[in-house]
């Protein structure tokens, strides 16, 4: 359509992008305000840590190139959670809440790109990632001395990203098959607490069954959390890329995307 | 309360615009025909007014014409354009204020504006906008603390936030107080001096008989009646109806001519007389109880109201019992 982008004024993928930035000032702002958002992204993951650190003190873990601190262990581990909670579950909360309240479809009947709204929710959601991730980093360092890594940190921090975005896709894919806003919460919760259980989030995988690390290996969650670990661990060598988990949280988020382009809507589905 | 043809913006001689315009609409659901052969047009700058029964086929026929849906068949323009192809720039020229919605959470009234404004290509000031809908004193409030009321406020204040030349309002006041909907009535009549053309849902037959340049009613999914509130179904020549109590000791019988011709009835205990002419029965009428040195202390004289046209039109007839399906035989 030449005529929209000459009233416009605007090429389209400029466009989109400005409109990105600007849905993403507003979707942040309204995330910071918010008092379940605030908890359950940025303060349940810190009181995590805090616990599983504590009572796992005295134990060591075996990782590849050598033993670390349980304590230590548990930064990438409850990292994993963070990056989870600040994009799949609060997007799936979130964006359903705001498809069943009608808030989508009335910025559907505006010009406003679709893109421009789900790329600016997704940066919303990596933006909240970083921060929660830079907050782990500070604790593990602070209370269990647990170096932060400068050498690995590109690798860490690309995995951060490429792991938000992945479920951020999982999240719109989640959300097209939820119904109504009250199922949101529960379900996350349902599908990601088992995940983390065997996953090496709450528990160290080498303190579990091999047949239950082989279950975990099929879902992302369980690559999310070993690219964090490499990245992070100070065993380490060379730049910390666990490239062929990272294929396999990026392939996920593929699927989620693909299922979420075929199945999302602006409309309630519920009534 | 119309609209002069210089006021839309038309020359002499030339038909007013239409912005909207439908003809034979049909939409089917599986099995189900919601609408079936609709037509209908809006002029540039006039308020119309949809009505008719849940399950008729407005919310369907409303959500084709913003785009949100895609029609069976038909011919459907709106500013020109086909809804259902129409990209970003038909988009900008509309506004939609839904039935439900809540405000975008977290943010403040003034925040939810330039969130909107920003999608737009030419917005309307903030200020200016949250002015028109009469919530200049809440820019900084919560969105999700307002009132009812000023919740639809903000919907009508982010719907014309793009400067619109059409608004889809549908059911604007559902759910409000005498006094909210007065407000909000002025706010649409304001509308009207803004020159945008509005596209009015209602169940409420007042705000129509209010607001509406025209209605139409749609009864299963096909426009049953259309014209000006006043003339709606031929109102305006239908007969008055006179209600009055007869003074103790009077019976139909001393009645003048005029008037007892014209009873058709009883409504409780008054008698109900129905005339073409209001005054060739009410004159002889007020002269009898003058000579009688009586008074009609509950005397009603009425012609059928907007809503009686309405429920006419809408509420489905007495249907005879239809005999029950035949059993089949093997």
């Amino acid at each position: 359509m030449t005529t929209t982008a000459v009233q416009l004024g605007e090429h389209k993928a400029s466009r989109t992008a400005r409109l990105a930035l600007h849905q993403f000032s507003y979707d942040l702002r309204a995330l910071v305000r918010n008092r379940q958002s605030q908890f359950f992204t940025l303060a349940l993951p810190i009181l995590f840590l805090l616990i599983f650190a504590s009572v796992f003190s005295g134990n060591d873990v075996k990782v590849s190139g050598g033993r670390l601190s349980a304590s230590v262990v548990y930064v990438p581990g409850i990292m994993t959670l963070g990056i989870i909670s600040a994009s799949f579950v609060n997007l799936v909360i979130s964006v359903t809440a705001q498809r069943e309240s009608g808030v989508l479809k009335r910025r559907r009947a505006t010009p406003v790109p679709a893109a421009a709204i789900i790329a600016g929710r997704a940066l919303t959601a990596v933006v909240a990632a970083l921060g929660v991730t830079v907050a782990l980093l500070a604790i593990g360092w602070a209370a269990y001395g647990a170096s932060i890594p400068a050498r690995t940190a590109p690798a860490l921090a690309v995995t951060v990203v490429v792991g938000t975005v992945a479920f951020c896709c999982l999240g719109y894919a989640l959300t097209s098959v939820i119904r109504n806003e009250d199922a949101a919460q529960p379900v996350t919760q349902a599908l990601m607490l088992p995940l983390y259980f065997i996953s090496g989030v709450f528990v160290p995988v080498s303190s579990l069954p091999s047949w239950l690390v082989n279950v975990a290996d099929v879902f992302p969650v369980r690559h999310l959390a070993a690219a964090l670990l490499v990245a992070y661990n100070p065993h380490t060598t060379g730049s910390g890329f666990a490239g062929w988990d990272l294929l396999i949280v990026a392939a996920w988020g593929g699927a989620g995307l693909v299922l979420a382009v075929r199945r999302f809507s602006w409309v309630p589905l519920g009534h | 309360m119309t609209i002069s043809l210089e006021d839309r913006g038309v020359g002499p001689g030339l038909e007013p615009e239409r912005v909207i315009e439908v003809r034979d609409l049909h939409m089917q659901y599986g099995r189900l025909e919601a609408v079936r052969g609709l037509d209908l047009h809006v002029l540039r700058g006039e308020v119309f007014a949809f009505l008719g029964p849940n399950g008729a086929g407005k919310t369907t026929t409303v959500e084709i014409l913003e785009g949100f849906r895609r029609r069976t068949s038909g011919h459907v323009s709106v500013l020109g354009d086909d809804p259902q192809l129409a990209g970003p720039s038909w988009r900008a020229r509309i506004g939609v204020v839904l039935q439900e919605s809540a405000p975008e959470r977290d943010l403040t009234v003034a925040e939810c504006l330039r969130l909107y404004a920003g999608y737009y290509p030419a917005p309307r000031g903030v200020a200016e906008t949250l002015a028109l809908v009469g919530l200049a004193d809440r820019a900084g409030s919560t969105a999700s603390r307002l009132s009812g009321g000023q919740r639809r406020r903000l919907d009508v204040a982010l719907a014309l936030i793009g400067d619109p030349e059409l608004v889809f309002l549908d059911e604007p006041t559902t759910g409000f107080d005498p006094s909210a909907r007065r407000a909000a009535w002025d706010m649409v009549a304001g509308l009207r001096t803004l020159g945008v053309t509005v596209f009015l849902t209602t169940h409420y037959m007042e705000e129509a008989e209010r607001l509406a340049d025209r209605v139409a009613v749609v009864v299963q999914g096909r426009i049953v009646a259309e014209g000006t509130p006043g003339s709606l179904a031929g109102r305006d020549r239908a007969a008055v109806e006179i209600r009055f109590s007869l003074p103790e000791g009077a019976s139909p019988e001393d009645l003048p001519a005029s008037v007892r011709c014209a009873v058709v009835g009883r409504d409780g205990e008054r008698l109900l007389v129905r005339t073409a002419s209001t005054v060739s029965a009410l004159g002889p009428l007020v002269r009898w109880a003058e000579d009688r040195g009586v008074d009609l202390p509950d005397l009603e004289v009425r012609r059928p109201s907007l809503e009686d046209v309405y429920l006419a039109l809408t509420v489905p007839e007495q249907v005879a019992v239809t005999a029950p399906e035949p059993t089949r035989v093997p």
